[in-house]
């Protein structure tokens, strides 16, 4: 019995959502009075025994360097293996990209209810049931999961990361791996250092900036705060800024600490993109925009004239 | 060819969400319904499009629905499609609908599948993945672009940030997101020739469900928007370090 954790193999470090989905299913294994592990398929560049920190006991590492590329179909067949080997109880991925792609595949193999998008640790005190996302962030779901082994994708930014003090026990796990039947030909990353889905602080624009060139003092107002930079879908579609930057019904749905959207009405198909924000600021000239509605915070003004000021005195306050 | 599209019945966009029956039920009272959105705009016109690149291709559509997901059947089938199949069977639990499909889908032999990534009432994200396993077929998750020549398929995946290109024979399945083909609106003659296209109407099999809903919540209300004047930034600043603790 033990709770088993999946590590996105993300070659050189480890990502916020995996150390978010440690910290949690740490404290999953906690209340169920078990343990916690891991696993990740595939070589990496640093020391997996430090993920000890984040609770797990133990981390079973599938060396095979084939495993270095995701392919859903050998991933399932190999976590299916360790998870039975193992006796895993419960097992946990994040909702990201590789989360999404992997668990319900494994839910089906190995028949276990997968509950995805999940927002909090499970409620066991009769049965299992967890708390998700649904309705795109307007509502929450409790699902109740009915078979003996369960499958948790955990919403990335929806768990604290909690540290300790322990180390983990790297063991190699020796399993069959199959030939991939896709062929990655080319891989492309985006230039931003801060993950979009995994920031803290999302700085995003709107039409209201009129303008693809006056980009930079957003990309400044998100510098001082440390935060990835966002846009609005007029803004993508318009090519002004990357489509990996629009968040919203049809772009990526986020959920960070702080979310300020400049010049951007606030469409309901914006906001159900970044509804699931814990603090929303609002910055637009109109002060009908109905994002103000969804705001916490808001100033009614020009952008252009709002941006830098706003810039000058978090760099003031941050001393 | 032949092409499986899965079309879900969701919500629109803007419709309230409100919850009945001790709030485990979803309140349809009112209720627009839509394709969900990424079946429709991405996987639909995606296989549609590849029909016209190819006219021997087929595409068949599927549902997992009562009666009243009818009308979205005809809709999607007024954008394209050959035939559509409704499976008798409602559920909320992805495992239970993945198998009604992945069975049509070994009737039906089918070389592509073709999945929205999401839909936008229980974002589950399971179906596309699920489906996979459950015919063992290759699965390609979140795809941007997808291409094909003769059988194989060169296809655009995103990427934890970022995205790759990767290439695979088929049979296979695809979960598809913004990208994949732009949205089209059904002409009178695609309605008109709906009406006539073949709509069978199967009983499920016997599958079991894996999850239940136990009961919906609300998010609790916003307490309404600060506004701070535009002339006192520094204000903004100071609520956001001191009372949101966000900064």
């Amino acid at each position: 019995m033990s709770v088993l954790i999946f590590i996105d193999n993300a070659g050189d470090h480890i990502r916020k959502a995996s150390q978010e989905v440690l910290s949690y299913g740490a404290k999953v294994a906690e209340q169920l009075g078990t343990t916690a592990e891991g696993i990740i398929l595939g070589t990496v560049t640093y020391d997996l025994t430090t993920l000890g920190k984040y609770g797990v006991k133990k981390i079973h590492q599938v060396k095979d360097e084939s495993l270095n590329q995701l392919d859903t179909q050998v991933y399932t067949k190999v976590i299916a293996q360790v998870a039975e080997a193992t006796g895993a109880q419960v097992l946990i991925f994040s909702n990201n990209v590789d989360g999404k792609a992997i668990a319900p595949r494994l839910s089906a193999r190995l028949k276990a209810g997968l509950v995805s998008g999940a927002v909090a640790l499970p409620d066991t005190t009769e049965g299992f049931v967890v708390r998700k996302n649904v309705f795109s962030g307007k509502a929450f779901a409790d699902i109740a999961v009915n078979t003996a082994i369960k499958i948790v994708s955990l919403s990335p930014n929806a768990y604290k990361i909690v540290t300790g003090d322990g180390t983990a026990e790297v063991v190699n796990f020796n399993a069959t791996v199959e030939t991939s039947k896709i062929k990655v030909t080319s891989v492309t990353k985006a230039s931003g250092e801060i993950l979009l889905t995994e920031a803290e602080i999302v700085v995003s624009a709107g039409r209201g900036l009129k303008g693809p060139e006056n980009w930079g003092m957003v990309e400044e107002l998100a510098k001082v705060l440390h935060a990835a930079t966002a846009c609005s879908r007029p803004v993508a579609d318009a090519h002004w800024r990357p489509h990996n930057e629009h968040v919203g019904q049809t772009g990526y749905a986020i959920a960070p600490n702080l979310y300020i959207a400049i010049g951007i009405s606030g469409a309901i198909q914006h906001l159900a993109g970044v509804n699931r924000s814990k603090v929303i600021v609002v910055i637009n000239k109109d002060p009908e925009a109905p994002f103000f509605k969804a705001a916490d915070y808001g100033i009614v003004g020009d952008a252009f004239e709002i941006i830098p000021k706003f810039t000058a005195a978090i760099t003031k306050m941050k001393g | 060819m032949k092409i499986l599209v899965c079309i879900s019945k969701t919500p629109d966009t803007t419709a309230k969400i409100a919850f009945t029956d001790n709030n485990t039920k979803f309140d349809v009272n009112g209720v627009q319904w839509i394709i969900n959105p990424y079946d429709e705009w991405y996987a639909l016109v995606r296989a549609i499009e590849l029909k016209e690149a190819d006219a021997s291709t087929v595409i068949h559509l599927i549902t997992v629905g009562g009666p009243d997901a009818d009308p979205i059947i005809r809709k999607a089938l007024a954008l394209g499609g050959d035939e559509a199949i409704r499976v008798n069977a409602e559920s909320s639990d992805s495992y239970f609908i993945a198998m009604q499909i992945a069975a049509i889908v070994k009737q039906g032999a089918y070389d592509l599948v073709l999945a929205g990534k999401e839909t936008i009432d229980y974002n589950g994200s399971s179906i596309g993945g699920m489906i996979s396993e459950l015919s063992d077929y290759p699965y390609v998750a979140l795809a941007t672009k997808f291409e094909l020549a003769g059988t194989k398929a060169t296809i655009t995946r995103e990427i934890e940030g970022g995205e790759e290109v990767c290439e695979a024979a088929l049979p296979l399945t695809v979960s598809c997101q913004k990208g994949m083909a732009e949205a089209r609106i059904p002409n009178m003659r695609g309605i008109m020739a709906a009406r006539t296209k073949p709509l069978k109407v199967v009983e499920p099999i016997t599958a079991d469900t894996l999850t239940r809903v136990a009961g919906f919540v609300l998010p609790p209300a916003k307490a309404g928007v600060k506004l701070v004047p535009a002339d006192n930034v520094e204000e903004l600043v100071r609520l956001l370090h001191e009372e949101a603790k966000a900064i």
